[in-house]
């Protein structure tokens, strides 16, 4: 087990192969938005900059910057730089942030079908269920107790609506 | 001494039971907010921006700004008593004071973390006091080219004092522009970068960035280290807090020299954090224990808090006289002002005495109210911070979801504030800083249309930025500062070249 656990630590995602494709990644993003600009007007109008000059230069420096960290990545990764050997995230690491953010990502995509109250509460649920070991005795009162706190905040003494789904619909709200 | 009539002013309004009862409830919640995880100044703000849309501008800066100082405290108590700096600009409170919860001190550290905090908060609301007027007079000859050439040199000095590849930095900051420009332009009414989307057609929200870029973004980091939080208990009793006040007047010197860092690097968009590590390397430098720094000196938690609250208080002179914002929560302060109707810049002084004045009287009187709930209050937070994260996290999750739809009531931000949030984490793990981007994606519409009226009254001509010598010297100060690390590393080679 302890082997398993060390040989993992050593694994994962280098931090210069991420450093590489980040610098990839932001030089296609500083293109699109070069692109995107030239297509509305990037030039000099006689009163000023027309609406695509400022976001034209930004997206050439973006893509201008990017390809000099990119290059000093490549650089970095020849020469054997030890920052650049680093783990970015071994993979428990790893493991623990999807498990936040995978189901952090459904709970965000079901807010639309179910209203954010219910799916809230699911969330917290689940989450101490999984992730915290907790019985659903325990977990159930918290993850009912904070969307009722939230709605009594939001809908009734600061009138904010959220979004809200078939639960609430029933429920006459 | 208009000043201070103006002041006393100020106090009537801040004196109001109910701004009262703001202050109390702004501290409270900041200092849990500076104590959370996931939760710190600038999301924290963000997320109760859209409760105060329906108070009055006064109340709610009263409020909002509250929590900022709440939160400026509250970073103290997860430095010294969990090893974890609940903000950036805490880290270099952990070097001393963490050592002295170990040997049993933490009250002590508390205490003089506390006071120094007030201290540095409070020279520097003197300094806004005196010295935001001066600005603000002055900056009303300002026009557009001038305020393009302060908006110039404020991005300039991200590159010129920050620390890190400067190119990454400049990489951040165009991001943030660039995300800026997205939506309808508003000189020509045309759409940028929409890509035929409607949801684009809003732009970014500038708060939806920050609740994902800090909050998403610093849970995920924090999943990382796992979900273990060991922690030094602590208490506080007026025995412990009178006799760490008997020895703190002995370090009034660190105490100065570290507000007037704070003060000096706070006003630079630069900010509070480098400002605590600089003064806690020179008080290192300076003191007679200066050796034995890191292993529990009551002086290596004095320097960094004094100079991280001073200058996360000084942040708010740029914001209120000239609509720069000197740091990530008061670039949130900022937002919250074109919310509520209010144009940031030197005119706010004389089109709203009673906002402006009532906002400075509430830092003093903020202030002493924080140190007292603080000082009485340690226990409670100190036991919130024990609630496990698995109980804790998806809260703060849920919360940041609500925070980001309520900006516009919009699900797909909450979707955006997601994605915001992976970029927060990856940009962090490879050192891309966020303040830039934030401060250029609330700023970018601003110096834009500033620039383009410059460039409507010259007729073209950029020659305008130098056409007198008050945007000449602005302008001329940016461009240094932004060719600062081309300059060190010129400087440098030929040192290196001469000896040999």
């Amino acid at each position: 087990m302890q082997e398993k656990s060390s040989l993992d630590a050593n694994r994962g995602l280098r931090t210069g192969t991420v450093e590489i494709i980040v610098a990839v990644l932001l030089i296609v993003f500083g293109a699109i938005v070069m692109w995107d600009s030239a297509r509305i007007g990037a030039g000099w109008a006689a009163d000023g900059p027309q609406a695509g000059y400022f976001p034209f230069y930004i997206g050439l420096i973006i893509a201008a910057a990017s390809g000099v960290t990119l290059a000093q990545a490549i650089a970095r990764r020849r020469s054997g730089d030890k920052k650049q050997g680093a783990v970015f995230v071994t993979l428990p690491q790893l493991r623990l942030v999807l498990s936040v953010l995978i189901p952090t990502t459904v709970f965000v995509l079901v807010i639309p079908l179910l209203g954010i109250y219910v799916s809230a509460a699911v969330f917290i649920c689940l989450f101490m269920w999984r992730l915290g070991g907790y019985p659903f005795r325990k977990s159930v009162p918290v993850a009912i107790g904070m969307p009722v706190v939230a709605f009594i905040t939001f809908e009734k003494w600061f009138l904010v609506p959220l979004p809200k789904g078939p639960l609430e619909a029933m429920l006459g709200y | 001494m208009s000043e201070v009539a103006a002041l006393v002013q100020g106090f009537a309004v801040v004196l109001d039971p109910f701004n009262l009862l703001l202050i109390c409830v702004g501290i409270t919640l900041g200092v849990l907010i500076g104590v959370l995880p996931g939760l710190g100044g600038a999301n924290g703000v963000a997320i109760l921006l859209p409760l105060t849309f329906s108070m009055s501008p006064t109340s709610a800066i009263i409020m909002l700004s509250c929590i900022y100082w709440g939160a400026l405290f509250g970073g103290a108590i997860t430095s010294v008593l969990f090893n974890i700096p609940g903000e950036p600009w805490s880290v270099a409170t952990t070097f001393d004071g963490h050592p002295m919860a170990q040997k049993g001190q933490a009250g002590e550290a508390l205490t003089a973390a506390f006071t120094s905090s007030f201290f540095g908060a409070f020279v520097a609301v003197l300094m806004i006091t005196f010295v935001a007027p001066l600005v603000a007079n002055f900056a009303l000859q300002f026009g557009p080219p001038e305020f393009f050439a302060v908006q110039f040199l404020a991005f300039a000095s991200f590159i010129g004092m920050g620390r890190g590849s400067p190119f990454k930095i400049v990489t951040a900051m165009m991001i943030g522009f660039a995300l800026a420009a997205v939506g309808i332009d508003t000189v020509t009414g045309q759409l940028r970068l929409t890509f035929g989307s409607i949801e684009m057609l809003r732009g970014f929200e500038f708060l939806v960035a920050v609740i994902g870029l800090f909050g998403i973004g610093e849970i995920l980091l924090t999943m990382e280290e796992g979900l273990a939080f060991k922690g030094k208990s602590a208490s506080i009793n007026l025995k412990v807090v009178l006799q760490t006040w008997k020895i703190l007047p002995r370090y009034w010197i660190t105490s100065i020299r570290s507000s007037l860092i704070g003060c000096w690097m706070g006003v630079t968009p630069a900010g509070a954090t480098p400002a605590s590590f600089m003064s806690y390397g020179i008080a290192k430098r300076f003191s007679r224990n200066g050796e034995r720094f890191g292993s529990g000196q009551i002086e290596g938690v004095v320097a960094p808090e004094t100079a991280a609250h001073a200058a996360g208080t000084a942040a708010l002179l740029p914001m209120i006289t000239l609509g720069i914002p000197g740091s990530p929560t008061a670039a949130v302060l900022l937002s919250g002002l074109l919310i509520w109707g209010l144009q940031p810049g030197p005119l706010l002084f004389v089109e709203q005495p009673d906002f402006v004045w009532g906002l400075i009287a509430s830092m003093y009187i903020g202030n002493i109210f924080g140190l007292v709930i603080v000082l009485t209050t340690v226990p409670f937070f100190a036991a919130i911070l024990r609630i496990p994260f698995s109980i804790i996290a998806p809260i703060i999750l849920v919360i940041c979801a609500i925070g980001a739809y309520t900006v516009n009531n919009a699900a797909f931000d909450i979707t955006l504030m997601l994605i915001f949030g992976v970029i927060g984490y990856v940009f962090k793990k490879l050192d891309y800083p966020l303040a830039p981007l934030v401060l250029a994606l609330v700023l970018g519409d601003m110096a834009e249309s500033s620039f383009r009226q410059a460039m409507l009254l010259s007729q073209g001509d950029v020659s305008i930025f130098w056409s007198n010598p008050l945007v000449g010297t602005i302008f001329g100060l940016g461009v240094l500062m932004l060719f600062w690390p081309l300059i060190q590393w010129a400087w440098g080679h030929v040192r290196v070249a001469k000896p040999a």
